[in-house]
């Protein structure tokens, strides 16, 4: 067993700390209390090489592992959520599908310019009636010639504003469930795709999450993604990854918490002495610090697992579900730390509880994580699911 | 153009410094080690020539080996090549006696341009570059903030920020530059970078391998002896004005003319 982290580890960890601490946090604020597509530091971090942490060299990324890359999304998630939200979806969502599934042609085609920040990926999987459900989905796929007619709408996609390049799910057979699924890579300019509705949200604002319709949206016969049939499993493959971009985001969210909190606590005078002095605001701070570093162990232990190629599902849930509930409990606590302070927006902290709710929420709900889990503690026929 | 950059490990500006009980050295427990500010910038400038001329950028250090941590960062930037010299027979040189170092191995490389920091944040002694420049025998441009190279690459018209002024230098190429942080912003170490400088192997030279002797280079042969490192005095506590607004900004208005003496 050996608990270290390798010099590149090290190296790129404090490279991106500096980079988040002086190119987003000081923009953080202003990000959230009015939301624009913070375009200047995406590019920043696409010159850095985060736009694509795992693509291979030859394709334009950077070649790095997986601890590599949770570590760079904690810094970023400390700085901004918002920010490291569209970061992390590129990553995840976008670059590691293709990378994986895609045709020497398509990793031709997209990644270098996924990867170079020239493009913008999103991921539409969700739709009104399928969320949590999201193998039941109905957007369809005809096959008319060379091409694909998707027809459908997806919902809350981030980056669905900005994004030029979209992994678009839709049921393309006859099976039912995860089986009549297959995945496209849709580009914007393709006739038929459009953005709806662009949702208003309670935190990470400065990231887009937007309806896009799919109205008979032609696509290249070349732009299936996988084999026919086999989206479902792509789209579950690719949340595994996923997980891990939303457990560092809110390991990230949370140590943001702890940190401010802690120099809170120092410097607030009450009854002559530094809150920190109060027992009760140094359990607080005890347990806020120990359920942080809870969570990024299991963070560094899913990563450490996909790393050495393992299945690591199981590990990839339990980490998302316990450091989202840490950002949302740790947040909590901050608030209650700085008292009336931590309510408005002079402090971040109410900008990191905001923040924190979602990392519940998406890429599966802490409920379905739980499902997940439970599925693998006690075998898959014992939950009654087909 | 080939371009070598001189490069130097020292503690980051933020870390709290301790010295050590009898005032000899500091003591670099848990202290953080970066490259100095100024090479970044030196690193940063050795870069764009390349990028504008194309060559080599070579880093040089002399240092402890710990300071292999600072090239690799200078390779993460973008450098070629590294080379580190590293001695224990330099324990206690002087900085001239590091310059007649670093002036061996750059005598060795190919150099159109040598560029140093103005200063490192340690030492803060700003005369490494200057003795380089005697050794190898290059004129010298120092504190340049602003760095002008003819197309042709023959030479560089440079600004240094002097009192109350600007003045505009010309040298002609090879020539070594010293440079202020106002030159450039430093390029962050990319990923791929990182990647690249971990395959990177850094050359590390004894004073044997470049035909020097600790009598020559080393304590034997420094003119300067450090007496004593002092931390500084503990600041003051600040003083809180009591009263209503006028006669707060009256009280105030006294203590600057009268005691600060700055109006
Ligand atoms: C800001 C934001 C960004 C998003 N980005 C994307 C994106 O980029 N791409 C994309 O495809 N989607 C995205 N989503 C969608 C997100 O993944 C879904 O919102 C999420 O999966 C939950 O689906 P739902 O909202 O339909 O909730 P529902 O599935 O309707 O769930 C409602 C409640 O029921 C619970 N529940 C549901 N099923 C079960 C069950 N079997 N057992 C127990 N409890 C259950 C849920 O946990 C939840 O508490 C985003 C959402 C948001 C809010």
């Amino acid at each position: 067993m050996d608990f270290q982290l390798t010099d590149e580890h090290r190296m790129i960890q404090a490279t991106v700390r500096e980079f988040a601490t002086r190119e987003i946090l000081p923009r953080a604020a202003a990000l959230d209390h009015s939301p624009t597509f913070p375009a200047e530091i995406i590019q920043k971090a696409a010159a850095l090489g985060l736009m694509g942490m795992m693509v291979p060299e030859r394709f334009g990324g950077a070649g790095v592992d997986a601890v590599s890359y949770v570590l760079v999304q904690e810094e970023l998630a400390r700085a901004s959520a918002g920010v490291q939200t569209i970061i992390t979806v590129n990553n995840s969502l976008v670059c590691d599908p293709i990378a994986h599934f895609g045709t020497e042609e398509q990793k031709r085609r997209y990644l270098p310019r996924l990867c170079s920040g020239a493009s913008l990926g999103c991921y539409c999987l969700t739709e009104p009636a399928y969320g949590s459900d999201a193998m039941s989905l109905q957007t369809s796929a005809r096959r008319d010639g060379g091409e694909w007619v998707l027809r459908g709408t997806k919902i809350f996609v981030t980056n669905g504003v900005e994004a030029d390049i979209c992994i678009a799910y839709a049921r393309a057979g006859p099976e039912p469930g995860a089986r009549g699924i297959s995945a496209f890579i849709v580009e914007k300019r393709f006739p038929g795709i459009s953005v709806g509705k662009v949702e208003k949200k309670l935190g990470i604002k400065c990231s887009s999450t937007a309806e896009i319709v799919l109205d008979d949206c032609r696509v290249p016969a070349s732009n299936l993604l996988g084999e026919p049939g086999t989206g479902g499993k792509i789209a579950l493959s690719t949340l595994d990854g996923g997980r891990l971009g939303i457990a560092a985001q809110a390991v990230g969210i949370a140590r943001a918490a702890l940190e401010e909190a802690t120099a809170y606590a120092a410097s607030r005078q009450q009854f002559g002495r530094s809150i920190g002095e109060f027992q009760a605001i140094q359990w607080m701070l005890a347990d806020m610090a120990t359920r942080t570093d809870a969570a990024r162990l299991l963070m560094l232990r899913a990563a450490y697992l996909r790393q050495q190629g393992t299945r690591y599902t199981r590990e990839a849930s339990m980490a998302k579900l316990f450091a989202s509930e840490t950002a949302m409990w740790t947040t909590h606590k901050a608030i209650q730390i700085f008292g009336g302070y931590g309510y408005n927006q002079d402090y971040p902290v109410e900008r990191y509880f905001r923040d924190a709710k979602i990392t519940e929420i998406y890429e599966g709900t802490s409920e379905v994580q739980r499902l997940v889990i439970a599925r693998h503690v006690l075998g898959k026929n014992v939950i009654g699911d087909s | 153009m080939n371009i070598v950059v001189c490069v130097k490990q020292v503690p980051d500006t933020e870390a709290p410094i301790r010295i050590t009980p009898d005032g000899s050295g500091i003591d670099e427990t848990g202290l953080t080690l970066v490259m100095n500010y100024y090479d970044e910038h030196a690193t940063e400038a050795g870069l764009r020539l390349r990028e504008q001329f194309g060559g080599t950028v070579t880093l040089v250090s002399v240092g402890p080996e710990r300071a292999r941590e600072a090239l690799r960062t200078g390779l993460a930037m973008g450098a070629d090549d590294a080379v580190l010299v590293s001695d224990p027979a330099l324990n206690g040189a002087d900085h001239l006696g590091i310059a007649r170092v670093l002036a061996a191995v750059i005598k060795t490389l190919p150099h159109d341009a040598v560029i140093c920091g103005k200063l490192s944040t340690d030492d803060n002694a700003a005369t490494i570059g200057a003795a380089l420049a005697e050794y190898l025998g290059l004129p010298q441009a120092t504190a340049v903030a602003h760095l002008e190279v003819d197309a042709a690459g023959t030479g560089a018209v440079v600004h240094r920020e002097v009192e109350g002024g600007v003045e505009v230098v010309a040298v002609p190429f090879p020539a070594l530059l010293t440079v202020e942080r106002s030159l450039n912003e430093p390029r962050y170490p990319s990923l791929p970078g990182i990647m690249k400088a971990k395959r990177k192997e850094i050359k590390i030279l004894t004073l044997e391998n470049l035909g020097l002797t600790a009598a020559e280079v080393g304590v034997a042969a420094a003119r300067t002896a450090l007496v004593r490192l002092s931390p500084p005095p503990a600041r003051k506590a600040g003083r809180i004005v009591e009263g209503d607004t006028e006669q707060a900004v009256a009280a105030i208005l006294a203590f600057l003319k009268d005691e600060a003496k700055v109006l």
